[in-house]
């Protein structure tokens, strides 16, 4: 074990503070909190993906002995009489109204003491719909033909979707565009141009703790215990939704079992309320691990990609259009589509860009953040992209990527400086990892071996904020309130960490504050990678008060400047006992300058950049398709890491979850209908799939990050999957622009280059 | 609904539970005895973050029915280890950072335990081999496979 000293807490192994909590099972997390007198919903689903209601038969249902009750949209309407939530758009429902907009979406409810009442009772409910044409692929709901909704509804957050309020004959929730240079004029002068088409997938998040609310509703007051990866917004959104100010609405959050995304915003939260208040008891709605399949997913897209270079290999233009499936209600997605849109040209220095990224409506369950905020469905298709192009020219893909890299010190697309970004350092670490420039066996006969790079761009998203306080006590010791949520990314240690590294005590010593938003400040929410860099600041901000406090109570005690005598006899000076506190306060927001609304160029899109990158070696059998990642490099510039074990386990799992989304991690639909909704039928990454890897950091500084350190959570999911597709490519020449790269997926692409294509089922 | 007594050795001690038919162990645990160290997720089988010990065999408690424990000797996460000490596996999950959310260490805690009961010397392929039936979302595979080796070494070691 590293030893509790003070004096030297960053770049320390800071075993976790919260270790002996999850080892000896006593962590809390709200899917197992009970309440006294707590009735536990089961949610009734839609069984078609788009349609009128025309009825619902609850009768049979509420006649179930032991059923408390049962309620519809309608009886969500007595309690909350605008009962549509979300954060960019007031689309989504707390039970559907008037229309379903997809399967699985919740309909009617059903309360009852005993969970195993209300599950029977909901088999009884008859829901009958007059069905509608549906839509579901995102380019072609781009064409407007079916309409998921009647008219937009943009939520008055976000300035750049104002002009979409009222909008109707369209399922476009968003159409960023960024204009850099002539784009038109480059490519008419470009003496080689490329244009690719790429897709992702649905896939999702699969939390092990599935999403939990329960809500304690005393007619004046309401107290929320969520599962959320951002209370402050749930607190805004639970007082808008009940027109009551903010300090009326408490939420308290535990530990979470897993986030990845899947518990921002606002999730089950509207509907545990809006149950408490008419039941008058606490309710709690806990999802099953099926259901989760129908609540929020990763954005599936369609990528098309043009590039123009010079006749000495310079990319001179590059044209991205992006189509992101965010299934039937808004989310997150029209952020994702901005906020990591806007780096779809990828990490090179390319004087003309045009980017146009759209949000579509479809009839699928609605798509969100899933670690890396669409960065890596962009970066599949960017890195695979750059690596055809390399290869059409016979140009080396190392050398290819390392002639056109974006550096400090140039524009990227928006406008803004590169500044603090290592990628060169990260490119060159993979490559060398990989011994590129060494001869590489590629094997022989059924057996065949590639290898292959990617590296990749995100910004984090801006303009957000962070409040914090440092607290000490009389006896010296100190508390933290900061609103990032811990879900497993170890951010309450690195918090502390920071925190000692200011006070200079041991960081094993400082407590942090179980969220909860009566005492713990606003914070935008977890995540995006932002935590450390935001709240990082808040807190050192907050402990820098905090010592500015102790130095004057010094003073006024009569202690000499620079004074050794101990916290707890200045307090015992100045109160005569021990008594009183010390409150330190930090706020943090970032520059920020929003992008032009025409062009999408800005001089400061944002406060740092984070670059990774990954390198494999695959093996391919040519009989069957089968691949195996024999190896997989992982490298980031994460600025200074604050504590290099939690980093290097970050990366790990990061990488490990994309390898899943590479590999065979898919939702499978039918007419809309969920078909594997289980983890028997969808399967994730076991402890068999792990391959040899290797997780680096290389040596960084962010300038202007707490103590040189930079966010970290989402790196290593960048370059995973373009690396293995490049790897595929290089071992048995087939292109693969879809994930997952299953082995039929690589069969078929190996028959239909040997001119023997395998019929459709 | 018939309920049914079940008399069983919970953690040591003689307990007694009032069961449903259609009772699992974990939800048993849960609500009759506060004990949420074992948690449903998957609800299949498949995850492993429900596993308890039943007379000494690791079981998925989300699939065991309640009434089966009656007579049996159940032992849950909660009873690893003392007032002041981890238990040796735990402390080796700990050192080796082997945890990101925590959901499902408690099942891979007490799989370890199993594991190094009967197989006091892993290889790594029989850690994976033993430790395949347990899922971890956060993917902290390569720091689990290390804590159990530094457990087992320890345990050798004396």
């Amino acid at each position: 074990m590293t030893e509790a000293v003070a004096g030297k807490q960053i770049g320390r192994s800071v075993p976790r503070l919260e270790a002996h909590a999850k080892v000896s099972g006593r962590a809390e997390y709200t899917h197992t909190m009970r309440l006294p007198g707590m009735l536990t919903a089961k949610i009734f689903r839609s069984t078609v993906p788009h349609g009128r209601i025309k009825s619902i038969d609850v009768g049979a249902a509420r006649a179930v002995p032991g059923v408390f009750a049962v309620y519809t949209g309608e009886d969500i309407r007595q309690v909350i009489p605008e009962p549509y939530y979300g954060p960019a758009f007031h689309d989504q429902p707390i039970l559907a109204l008037d229309k379903v907009h997809y399967v699985g979406e919740p309909v009617a409810v059903v309360l009852a003491a005993d969970p195993h009442v209300a599950d029977q009772a909901v088999q009884l409910i008859v829901a009958d719909y007059e069905e509608l044409a549906a839509v579901f692929d995102e380019v072609e709901a781009a064409k407007d033909k079916v309409l998921v909704h009647e008219e937009l509804k943009p939520a008055s957050t976000f300035a750049d979707l104002k002009h979409l309020k009222g909008r109707k004959g369209t399922n476009c929730a968003l159409d960023f565009k960024l204009r850099r240079g002539d784009v038109e004029k480059a490519f008419a002068s470009a003496a080689h141009v490329f244009e690719h088409s790429f897709k992702t997938q649905k896939v999702l998040h699969l939390s092990f703790e599935p999403p939990a609310s329960i809500a304690d509703y005393k007619g004046d007051s309401v107290t929320i215990f969520t599962a959320s990866q951002g209370p402050s917004f749930v607190r805004t959104e639970i007082a808008r939704l009940l027109g009551w100010p903010e300090n009326r609405v408490r939420i308290k959050v535990p530990y979470l079992g897993g986030g990845y995304g899947s518990k921002l915003y606002i999730k089950m939260e509207a509907l545990a309320v809006a149950l408490s208040m008419l039941a008058r008891r606490p309710a709690k709605v806990a999802l099953t691990m099926e259901e989760v399949f129908y609540t929020i997913t990763k954005h599936p897209t369609t990528f098309r990609i043009k590039t123009g270079l010079d006749k000495n290999g310079r990319i001179v233009a590059r044209q991205c259009a992006i189509w992101w499936n965010g299934g039937a209600y808004a989310d997150i997605g029209p952020r994702v589509t901005q906020k990591s849109g806007f780096t779809a040209s990828g990490p090179y220095d390319i004087d003309n860009v045009s980017i146009d990224s759209y949000a579509l409506y479809t009839n699928l369950p609605p798509a969100g953040a899933l670690r890396g905020f669409g960065i890596p469905q962009l970066v599949w298709a960017y890195e695979c992209h750059t690596d055809m192009i390399a290869r059409a020219m016979k140009r080396d893909a190392l050398e290819f990527r390392k002639q056109n890299l974006l550096r400090d010190g140039r524009p990227q697309a928006t406008g803004t400086i590169l500044k603090d970004v290592a990628i060169e350092k990260v490119l060159d670490r993979i490559a060398e990892l990989l011994k590129w420039k060494a001869p590489f066996d590629h094997g022989n006969g059924t057996l065949r071996r590639g290898r292959g790079l990617a590296i990749g761009l995100k910004a984090v998203i801006s303009p957000t904020t962070s409040v914090a306080i440092v607290n000490i006590a009389a006896d010296g010791s100190v508390t933290v309130y900061a609103g990032t949520i811990d879900m497993g990314q170890g951010s309450d240690t690195a918090i502390a960490q920071i925190v000692g590294e200011v006070l200079n005590i041991a960081a094993e010593t400082v407590r942090i504050v179980p969220r909860d938003t009566d005492v713990t400040p606003y914070d935008m929410g977890t995540l995006g990678s932002r935590s450390l860099f935001h709240m990082g600041h808040a807190v050192r901000l907050a402990a820098e008060d905090a010592k500015a406090k102790i130095a004057s109570l010094a003073r006024e005690v009569g202690e000499p400047e620079g004074s050794n005598v101990p916290l707890a006899e200045l307090f015992r000076k100045k109160y005569g006992m021990q008594a009183g506190n010390i409150v330190g306060t930090g706020s943090y927001k970032p520059d920020y300058v929003p992008p032009d609304t025409a062009t999408g160029l800005t001089p400061n899109a944002t406060p740092f950049w984070m670059a990774a990158g990954s390198g494999a070696e695959v093996e391919v059998d040519t009989e069957t398709g089968r691949l195996r990642v024999v190896r997989l490099i992982n490298v980031a510039d994460v600025g200074n890491p604050i504590n290099p074990k939690i980093v290097e386990t970050q990366l790990s799992g990061a990488a490990l979850m994309q390898l899943g989304f590479t590999l065979f991690e898919k939702m499978h639909f039918d007419g809309g209908q969920v078909s594997n909704a289980s983890l028997a039928d969808y399967k994730i990454p076991g402890i068999h799939d792990v391959p040899a890897m290797e997780n680096e950091t290389v040596a960084a500084w962010q300038s202007n990050g707490p103590f040189g350190a930079k966010g970290v959570g989402e790196l290593a999911t960048f370059g995973v999957s373009p690396a293995i597709a490049n790897a595929v490519d290089d071992a048995v020449g087939v292109r693969l622009t879809e994930l997952p790269l299953t082995a039929e997926v690589i069969f078929r692409a190996l028959r239909d280059k040997a001119g023997n294509p395998l019929k459709d089922e | 609904m018939t309920t049914r007594t079940i008399n069983f050795t919970l953690n040591g001690r003689v307990v007694s539970a009032e069961v449903a038919p259609h009772h699992n162990l974990v939800e048993v645990l849960q609500t009759q005895f506060a004990l949420t160290g074992a948690r449903e997720s998957c609800g299949q089988g498949l995850c492993g973050c429900c596993t308890v010990l039943v007379d000494g065999n690791p079981v998925s408690g989300c699939l065991y029915l309640a009434a089966f424990a009656d007579g049996s000797d159940i032992v849950t996460i909660e009873h690893l280890g003392g007032p002041n000490a981890l238990d040796p596996m735990q402390e080796a999950f700990i050192e080796s950072g082997a945890f990101q959310c925590g959901y499902c260490t408690p099942g891979f805690i007490l799989m370890a335990k199993v594991l190094l009961e009967n197989h006091p010397q892993p290889s790594d392929d029989d850690i994976k081999d033993y430790l395949s039936g347990n899922l971890c979302r956060c993917a902290a595979y390569p720091e689990i496979v290390n804590a159990v080796k530094m457990a087992a070494r320890r345990k050798m070691a004396g």
